[in-house]
């Protein structure tokens, strides 16, 4: 840690006061919106609705903390509901595009078949397309075959929309890993499907890291295919949906809303900072998400 | 593309009934699969058994069935064609691999957009012509400021992000609690926009000048004697301020780039201008922004496409009213307010040229760095 810190800062030179006074700066003015959120959670509607958060946070203790928005919020405002169905979502939408990306990436690098090197170039190259170009269709598609507001449409759904990503990212990975160590699992009579099990899988485990954070923060956070594919009916509804709308009805909701606000940021937090490492690996490695 | 491996010739075995048993094996995975989402999305399913034990019931089918559902295929229809004989099985192999993902690519990206496009010219309103979905939406005022506003956000998010995100990287090469400085910086990027947007609906809270201020900005704004300015609803200070929410949330993204960037800079370089005598400031402009200028396009392109096709933060904070319209948003609007699809496949294609120009400067980009594909 010292030695890098002392590498790095030879580029910059040492910072003296005015440098530190910058990046404190910085560091409170990106803190404080969500510090003010957190903090307004805690309070009782009565007082978050009449002071400013901070006058609770300047006396702490005459200020009555208390966690009712967390309890009201996950009991009657639906939230629990949606937080369940933000899971059901999140997970498989991340683990489906991953496998059927590293299957796809592995051939692409090192199976030999005709109109290989054409077929890679068109899904890199759909990295380019927003979803938005694909939303009309698919809702007609959906509509007609009543997949609209279920939890394998929007599934599949993410799956195509971070597929492009995925199988680009994981292919330069791939791509490469040493030949001679598939050349000696064919000799000890390995299939393709094997040493992609056996070899390919746990070797690109960094890469396979780094676009599941990605891809799992994409599609919790994500508003517009939920809002197009789920919908808003509560039995399915996810997280972002339920914000919005509980959003919208600013007013009567205020101490509600900051309490499901936290509730929906909580765990991509904590998997982002759980993970930072492999995330930061994957934007270096290029990130164009279409 | 890599050299392909050798593949060993599987030997020729005569397993016909092993070929029918995979059929059989698969049609089953796919009755099991079919019966589970059946009963995913059947709502009497889960009642019985009370409202917390049913719905993580159903979340974990859910993910049983997601998951293992998709391996499950894989596994069969691998050991299916390795049960054929070696000539049929060596030219189908690669195709059990990509096919599924080239599947979904192809239902899900290839054959929309296509749609898309032809849609945004076909599907016109009674009279109109070939254009007409787009000579009406250019004609629409709602359109215009849409448009205009893209332009706008164009404009100042990326840049911004890229300025402030370059300045606390280098700032913070030169502190001791780098790290920990940068994860608060870094925070936000794990935020979805909808959060937010609800964190910034506080910040920018306005009262009645003279009341107690909840906003923190309408607080110090009152408290040195000025007059509290309703943020959101002020033509055109709204839309800037949605700019900062994107801002704030791209910054962690522009530093970690740059942050690594810098510090790939030779340490000789940067030396030896300051033995020439070069001042800091000299030799952030001069020597860094330079070495660095390749990182820098590649953030502040991928920043530009993410701006250009917001939605979630114009549609939480004021619903594209009072001059904030967005074209991503125009486009939800048409397909679920005013149900006009061609106007939202018009909309769709406006995004998507607009989204090419700064795709094309990235990848070239991306290509020069040699990370390209």
């Amino acid at each position: 840690m010292t030695a890098r810190v002392e590498r790095s800062s030879g580029v910059t030179g040492k910072g003296g006061w005015a440098v530190r006074i910058s990046v404190l700066l910085i560091v409170v003015l990106w803190t404080i919106p969500s510090l003010g959120l957190l903090v307004s959670s805690l309070r009782p509607a009565s007082e978050a609705t009449s002071t400013g958060w901070w006058t609770a946070f300047f006396s702490p203790f005459s200020t009555q903390w208390t966690l009712d928005n967390y309890a009201n919020v996950l009991g009657r405002g639906g939230m629990f509901d949606a937080f369940i169905n933000s899971l059901i979502v999140t997970i498989p939408a991340t683990v489906i595009p991953i496998t059927l990306a590293a299957f796809a990436a592995y051939a692409f690098a090192w199976i030999k078949f005709r109109g290989r090197a054409f077929l890679f170039a068109v899904v890199v190259g759909l990295l380019v397309v927003p979803l938005q170009m694909s939303l009309v269709p698919l809702l007609r598609i959906y509509q007609s075959t009543e997949m609209t507001g279920t939890f394998l449409g929007i599934w599949l759904a993410h799956t195509g929309f971070g597929l492009p990503l995925a199988i680009y990212l994981l292919y330069n990975y791939i791509s490469q890993l040493p030949k001679d160590i598939f050349e000696s699992a064919y000799i000890d009579g390995a299939t393709p499907f094997t040493a992609f099990t056996r070899l390919v899988l746990p070797l690109s485990f960094p890469a396979l890291a780094s676009f599941a954070i990605f891809q799992f923060l994409w599609v919790w956070n994500d508003l517009l295919v939920a809002l197009v594919f789920l919908g808003t009916t509560s039995d399915v509804s996810v997280l972002t949906v339920q914000l919005a709308s509980l959003a919208g009805t600013r007013g009567e909701a205020v101490h509600l809303l900051t309490a499901a606000g936290f509730v929906s940021m909580i765990v991509p937090v904590i998997v982002f900072l759980a993970l930072q490492r492999f995330f930061v690996r994957g934007l270096l490695a290029g990130s164009v998400k279409g | 593309m890599s050299e392909a491996v050798k593949l060993p010739t599987p030997v020729e075995n005569g397993r016909k009934w092993a070929a029918l048993r995979d059929v059989a094996i698969g049609a089953g995975v796919i009755f099991v699969i079919w019966l589970g989402l059946r009963i995913l999305r059947d709502p009497e399913a889960f009642a019985g058994m009370g409202p917390l034990a049913g719905k993580l019931l159903q979340a974990l089918l859910a993910i049983v069935l997601g998951i293992g559902g998709i391996w499950a295929l894989f596994i069969v229809v691998n050991a299916l064609v390795e049960d054929l004989p070696a000539r049929v099985a060596v030219i189908l192999r690669p195709w059990v691999f990509v096919l599924p993902a080239l599947a979904v690519v192809g239902v899900y990206l290839v054959y929309p957009a296509i749609r898309t496009i032809i849609q945004s010219f076909t599907e016109v309103p009674e009279g109109g012509g070939v254009l007409s979905n787009y000579t009406d939406a250019f004609a629409d005022p709602a359109v215009q400021i849409a448009l205009r506003n893209n332009v706008i956000w164009l404009l100042v998010a990326p840049t911004a992000a890229v300025v402030i995100g370059l300045a606390f990287a280098a700032l913070a090469d030169r502190v001791k609690y780098e790290s920990l400085a940068k994860t608060f910086v870094f925070v936000p990027l794990a935020i979805s926009m909808v959060g937010a947007s609800v964190i910034w609906g506080f910040v920018y809270a306005w009262r009645v000048p003279g009341q107690p201020q909840v906003g923190i900005i309408n607080a110090v704004i009152q408290y040195f004697g000025g007059e509290p300015l309703a943020f959101l609803q002020e033509i055109p200070i709204n839309t800037f301020a949605m700019i900062v929410i994107m801002i704030w949330l791209q910054v962690g993204f522009a530093m970690v780039i740059l942050s690594a960037a810098i510090k790939g800079v030779p340490v000789e370089l940067t030396e030896a201008a300051r033995i020439d005598g070069a001042s800091e400031l000299q030799n952030f402009f001069k020597i860094l922004i330079p070495s660095i200028r390749g990182s820098i396009i590649t953030v502040f392109t991928t920043i530009a496409i993410a701006v250009l096709k917001v939605f979630d933060i114009v549609f939480v904070l004021t619903g594209g009213n009072l001059e904030t319209e967005v074209i991503a948003l125009r486009m939800f609007d048409a397909m679920f307010r005013f149900r006009n699809f061609g106007q939202a496949t018009a909309m769709a294609v406006i995004l998507f040229v607009a989204v090419i120009p700064i795709m094309v400067v990235n990848v070239r980009n991306l290509r020069k760095q040699g990370i390209g594909a």
